[in-house]
């Protein structure tokens, strides 16, 4: 086995072992819930570093899709404390005239709003996907019209306080999936859970990246015209990797409400779309473990630097997002690639400058 | 009927804020291909401007008056040393702009957090645009305030000084000479530069006056910026790039179309529909309303 292969294998392995044994074994509950939640952001980071960084797609709008996957699995968890014919709590209290809306009613099967929590996202990023990239709206224009869409979203949300729970969003779950979340050990379960989905995310990302897909998706990005003219649709190229990333949000989305309590329209509107990119971008666009390491790294830094010193960390933040930006494009990832590049260049010998062709042409 | 029309004056005057918000907008994206996030971030300056102003002059109407070259040139100047210092750096990476100068405007909301405090400051209206005129009498009359039309005639003087700007002076020639192709115009002896940096004072400042007319038909807060900045790229989408024309005719006609789908829904609702009749728009003409015509593929 090459050593190309067998790194990423070994960091596979150390990532799995840091999830699942030394994790759990030496933060509190309360830190591996924190936990929890940022590896919920990694979950649509990595999902961003497939559409954005490989397919060159700006997505400023997955926060539409991790709130679709959110209220998803929030509706089931909140019709099922309430118990068959019952009514959430909050729409008791903003009165619905003892109604479910009928768009509630299938999310009591418990099936259903699994299979929602994937299928909703990513039946709506595959139409705007075909109705976006098909016309060739890409680059600013997409990354606009992407964070639009989010933006619209929360306030559909805000605006729908009876069915949605509005601005404050839906709240207080008691039991998940028949385990209560009060018990600190089946938070711990949740944590596993969520642990195993940012694994298996990883693993299929890595595997899209290193197929043919992958890298017809990378041609896409820095060529779209020739890619055309070679034959292929890059609209359907892109099509795949925005509904996939899609995909990833919506699960996130579904896993943060058990782990965090809460979905509301302030966790998915524009400020948190751009959140989720900040993540990816610092740690590295292009890179897997780069974008999932820089949004737990960014996430954690947010509820520990942000509470102490609100003011410096906003202007932290936002620094070092643009200097990385500007300066530093592939994000902290792409650090050790130009070290080693400036190392070898320095150490090797400077190939020869006649080149085999001018050598053998005719004197 | 009458609420109809009624309704449509209300969408003209959403038109005329949306068409001021996203001149300046319109016009750097057009010449540069540039995505300045931090233009919601000027037009608070301008609205700070106003602020700081009307505190230090106390009369409302002088200090109105006042702020709209004050407002441009602060915001003006913001601007510029955007350009200099980050915008110039990334041309060829107009992804990584848009991205960059986010950053930018989370730094410049902190800063007015830390100037003027996080809760929204308001500044009082003059006395001369409190009123308000009827256009219709009747059961159900239309009126206008007075504040609504002041924007309007603002933003109607801002497209005619520009639009005479950019056909009648020699700044507007190599503006326009750049917009249509930057590699000639530069063999022509244009420094295509120095056309950026004056490009992107005009359209910053233009920020700074819509920040101004802003002032008078809502709060002045460290976020506003946010909240208007993608009205404003929705303008900027639906208009088309590099001519003022498509700007023009989106801001109105998604304005009026706010207002209609508001007056039988709610503004959620109407919000979500204009942005549905934008993508539905983008499926029929992808480049916008009115564009540049070039051979290039993109």
């Amino acid at each position: 086995m090459t050593r190309s292969r067998l790194l990423p294998l070994a960091g596979f392995a150390l990532t799995a072992v840091a999830l699942f044994a030394v994790a759990p074994a030496v933060l509190s509950d309360f830190r591996l819930s924190l936990l929890a939640r940022y590896l919920c952001f990694a979950i649509v980071a990595v999902g961003i570093a497939l559409a954005w960084g490989r397919g060159g797609m700006l997505t400023l709008g997955q926060g539409l899709f991790f709130g679709l996957g959110g209220y998803a699995m929030a509706m089931h968890l909140k019709l099922a404390d309430a118990g068959p014919d019952g009514l959430p709590d909050f729409m008791l209290l903003y009165g619905t005239g003892g109604e479910l809306p009928w768009w509630w009613e299938p999310f009591r099967s418990p099936v259903f709003a699994l299979a929602a929590v994937l299928v909703l996202p990513m039946t709506l990023a595959a139409l705007i996907g075909f109705l976006v990239f098909r016309r060739r709206v890409r680059g600013a224009y997409f990354a606009i019209l992407s964070q639009a869409l989010a933006a619209a979203f929360a306030l559909l949300l805000i605006g729908q306080q009876a069915t949605t729970g509005g601005t404050n969003g839906l709240t207080n779950f008691q039991g998940f999936f028949g385990f209560a979340l009060a018990d600190p050990l089946n938070k711990r379960m949740v944590y596993f859970v969520i642990a195993a989905a940012l694994l298996a995310v990883l693993l299929i990302t890595r595997q899209l990246f290193h197929s043919r897909y992958g890298e017809l998706l990378v041609a896409v990005r820095d060529s779209e015209e020739r890619v055309r003219f070679l034959g292929y649709d890059p609209a359907l190229v892109k099509l795949a990797a925005y509904t996939v990333s899609a995909g990833m949000a919506g699960l996130a989305g579904a896993l943060f409400v058990p782990a965090v309590g809460i979905i509301s329209p302030a966790l998915i509107g524009i400020v948190p779309s751009i959140q989720f990119v900040i993540g990816a971008a610092i740690g590295g666009r292009a890179s897997l473990a780069g974008a999932a390491l820089g949004a737990i790294a960014v996430a954690w830094a947010q509820t520990t630097l942000s509470e102490e010193f609100p003011a410096a960390w906003t202007y932290f933040q936002a620094g070092l997002f643009i200097a990385v930006i500007a300066f530093l494009p592939g994000g902290l990832a792409s650090l050790r690639h130009h070290l080693t590049r400036r190392r070898t260049r320095a150490t090797r010998p400077r190939p020869p400058t006649g080149t085999p062709a001018a050598e053998g042409a005719p004197a | 009927m009458t609420v109809l029309i009624g309704q449509s004056f209300t969408g003209i005057s959403i038109g005329a804020v949306l068409l001021l918000i996203a001149l300046g907008l319109s016009l750097t994206f057009g010449q540069m291909g540039v995505i300045n996030m931090a233009h919601g971030e000027f037009i608070m300056s301008g609205a700070y401007t106003t602020y700081v102003l009307q505190q230090h002059l106390t009369d409302a109407g002088t200090s109105l008056l006042l702020a709209l070259p004050a407002a441009f040139a602060v915001a003006g100047t913001l601007g510029i040393v955007l350009e200099r210092t980050l915008i110039r750096r990334l041309y060829t990476r107009p992804l990584d702009t848009l991205l960059v100068t986010w950053g930018v405007s989370l730094l410049l909301q902190q800063l007015a957090r830390d100037i003027f405090g996080a809760p929204n400051v308001q500044t009082s209206t003059p006395g001369w645009l409190t009123g308000r005129i009827t256009l219709f009498g009747g059961e159900h009359p239309v009126t206008l305030s007075h504040a609504r039309l002041f924007i309007l005639t603002l933003a109607v003087a801002a497209v005619v000084a520009l639009t005479l700007t950019l056909r009648l002076t020699p700044l507007g020639r190599r503006i326009r000479a750049v917009v249509q192709h930057r590699e000639l115009a530069e063999a022509s002896g244009i420094a295509t530069a120095r056309v950026d940096r004056t490009t992107f004072f005009i359209g910053s400042g233009l920020a700074g006056v819509a920040g101004v007319a802003l002032t008078l038909v809502g709060p002045i807060g460290p976020t506003m910026g946010t909240n208007i900045i993608i009205d404003a790229f929705l303008v900027v989408v639906v208009g088309g790039i590099g001519r003022l024309r498509g700007a023009v005719v989106a801001a109105f006609a998604l304005g009026v179309l706010q207002a209609l789908v508001e007056y039988s829904t709610t503004v959620s609702l109407a919000k979500v529909t204009v942005l549905i009749a934008i993508v539905a728009f983008l499926q029929w003409r992808p480049q916008g309303i009115s564009t540049v015509r070039t051979r290039s593929l993109a």
